[in-house]
């Protein structure tokens, strides 16, 4: 079997406050190879910070252990800042949830692709551009050439997260984390950038985590599903099978989804044992 | 306001953008004066001070005193002596003052260099270390650092400038020997150079006498760093706290999830996005060394702005009074402006 991707084993984190320790992961486990991995769960489940954990970029008080964290055979908890800057951005990459934030407001769309492509390729300055130009292109913006010299605030939402988009994909990584890459958008652009979210991930190969609120969403569009509930995987699942869900929390899920076909309503509140918290 | 109007799309925004700026800036700057002339005036008509003693004496007889009245126009009714005044202003005759005699504005072209030099290097001297200084404590928050900065910040607003101004040449000038004393230029160097910006430093380097030159630097060193010290204390307290906004920013996150250097994080994102409101903070503690440094121009006798509205308020001397607060006045409309141009440039937002 080909060596996974990224490797996952027992990940912790912990923020040490003042009032506490809080335990924002407790324990993950799961291995990524060129697939889509979707995890879900409830808001504060410990979704991004497990996104962030992969990346190196838990913030301050924050604690990360693992048996294993590694990416492509490297230990992401021992390699060196150097190391972890050079697989950040280069190899592995991560879509925000609000491109409104997290776009740089004084710079412009073309600067900042330009920069994530430089930190990575030595390339100049006019194949950088060209490059980006590409990318650009490649996330269907209509006019490149006019979004590129456009600021944040000068853009669409859809747009702003396709520039995102852009953005870290410009340097072809191997995996890509999105973290509710479309909760900030309304349906129909959210539609269409989930499109081209999968067009380019299935294009490149990458390996991608989705992280989302939305079971369906999840399912529609991974190989696998996480379901994560008060920092635990409290399943594993293909998507195709998510009928098959064992855990009661997850069956709370699905049955809250509404279907077309039989209405339930009220819908059903989803109740949550203390126990699953364990 | 006005500056709403170029907000609006088109083709010539930018120019558009420029003009209603300068008209902008014409109304605001004229107004501003005209408002300062007529309070200045004001007040300077009210208060208990007689101008005219000034002149004659106190023990001068009725008729002397009385000629001396008429001849400054002081027997007029208020709105005539204010609406001279201004005929006169406008062609750029602000009266002379009893003082010195001269035009009070050979007067204030004479002070205003001392002052313009002693707070732009201790504007810059502030700038250059306050932003490292605030940049540093925010992301080495809770550090030494950050406990440095802090005090430094803390104590720069509560020691009098006077007590710490006196200090310094107690033990740099006096007892180390390591600065020049008060004044701007030793006398034996002062004939070296002909004044024609009247800034010192740089009449000196113009003319390749570089003996004055050290020796006007070393007057200066002092008085600059103090103010320096003053506008560093507050420079980099705010910069500490706009950086520790900018750094909780998700685009700071993007910027490290892209491989970026911490180095270019901070300095090229963070700063960049601080610096915005840093610029209407510099601008203020710019205008308050231009107007404020009055402890500072006494204690290192340094001629500038400052010493002389002091020196004529404390003499009556209205037109010197009137002159110098108009100065003041022009400077802090053109500060403004400045600054304004420097936030448009830096936020695309606001464009
Ligand atoms: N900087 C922090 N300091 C302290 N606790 C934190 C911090 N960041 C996150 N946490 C805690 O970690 C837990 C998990 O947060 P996380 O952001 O991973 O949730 P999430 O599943 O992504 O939720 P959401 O769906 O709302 O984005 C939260 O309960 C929160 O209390
Ligand atoms: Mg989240």
């Amino acid at each position: 079997m080909m060596k996974p991707l990224l490797e996952v084993e027992d990940l912790h984190v912990r923020f040490h406050l003042r009032t506490g320790i809080v335990e924002a992961v407790r324990g993950v486990s799961f291995q990524l190879g060129r697939e889509r991995l979707g995890i879900v769960g409830e808001s504060g489940s410990g979704k991004s910070q497990t996104g962030r954990a992969i990346l190196g970029l838990t913030p301050p008080p924050g604690e990360v252990t693992a048996k294993r964290l590694a990416f492509d055979g490297v230990d992401l908890l021992t390699a060196s800042k150097r190391t972890l800057r050079t697989l950040r951005g280069g190899r592995i990459s991560m879509v925000m949830q609000d491109p409104k934030y997290s776009l740089n407001p004084v710079m412009t769309i073309g600067e900042q692709i330009i920069e994530a492509y430089q930190a990575h390729a030595k390339a100049s300055r006019a194949e950088a551009r060209d490059k980006a130009l590409a990318m650009l292109e490649a996330v269907k913006m209509r006019d490149p050439v006019r979004v590129f010299s456009l600021y944040p605030h000068e853009v669409s939402g859809g747009m702003g997260q396709r520039a995102m988009i852009a953005m870290m994909l410009v340097t072809d990584p191997d995996l890509l984390i999105a973290d509710e890459p479309t909760s900030a958008l309304d349906v129909t652009v959210s539609m269409e950038v989930l499109r081209i979210l999968d067009e380019l991930v299935a294009e490149r190969g990458m390996g991608l985590v989705f992280i989302s609120h939305d079971l369906k969403l999840v399912s529609s569009f991974c190989d696998r599903v996480l379901v994560m509930y008060a920092g635990r995987v409290v399943e594993e699942l293909e998507a195709r099978n998510l009928h098959e869900a064992k855990h009661p929390y997850t069956q709370g899920l699905m049955r809250c989804l509404p279907t077309l076909a039989n209405d339930v309503r009220p819908l059903p509140t989803l109740n949550r044992d203390p126990s699953w918290a364990l | 306001m006005a500056s709403s109007i170029a907000n609006g799309g088109g083709g010539h925004d930018a120019l558009r953008f420029y003009l209603t700026k300068t008209a902008q800036f014409f109304l605001v700057l004229a107004t501003t004066l005209l408002g300062l002339v007529a309070v200045t005036f004001i007040i300077g008509r009210v208060v208990p001070i007689d101008p005219v003693l000034a002149i004659v004496g106190d023990r001068a007889p009725a008729h002397v005193y009385e000629r001396a009245r008429q001849e400054l126009g002081l027997d007029l009714p208020l709105i005539q002596q204010f609406w001279i005044y201004l005929k006169k202003a406008v062609t750029g005759d602000f009266g002379n003052s009893v003082l010195t005699t001269n035009p009070v504005m050979t007067d204030i072209a004479n002070a205003f260099p001392a002052t313009f030099e002693l707070a732009t290097l201790g504007t810059i001297i502030g700038t250059i270390i306050g932003i490292p200084l605030g940049v540093l404590a925010a992301v080495k928050r809770g550090t030494l650092i950050d406990q440095v900065v802090r005090f430094l910040g803390l104590a720069g607003y509560s020691i009098p400038i006077f007590w710490l101004g006196l200090m310094g040449l107690l033990l740099f000038y006096a007892k180390l020997g390591w600065v020049a004393g008060p004044g701007r230029i030793d006398v034996t160097y002062s004939y070296l150079y002909t004044p024609i910006t009247g800034i010192v430093l740089i009449d000196t380097a113009m003319q390749g006498q570089w003996d004055a030159f050290w020796n006007a630097v070393s007057h200066i060193l002092l008085p600059a760093c103090l103010l320096g010290y003053f506008s560093l204390a507050y420079i980099s307290r705010m910069t500490r706290s706009f950086m520790l906004n900018e750094l909780a920013q998700e685009y700071v996150i993007a910027a490290r999830v892209k491989g970026l250097s911490e180095m270019r994080v901070i300095w090229r994102h963070a700063l960049r996005n601080a610096a915005v409101p840093l610029v209407t903070v510099i601008a203020l503690s710019y205008a308050n060394l231009l107007e404020g440094s009055v402890l500072t121009e006494t204690v290192f006798a340094w001629p500038g702005l400052g010493q002389y509205i002091t020196n004529s308020l404390q003499n009556a001397d209205m037109n010197a009074v009137l002159g110098g607060t108009l100065a003041i006045g022009t400077v802090f409309v053109l500060l403004n402006l400045v600054s304004d141009l420097l936030y448009r440039l830096l936020d695309p937002r606001t464009r």
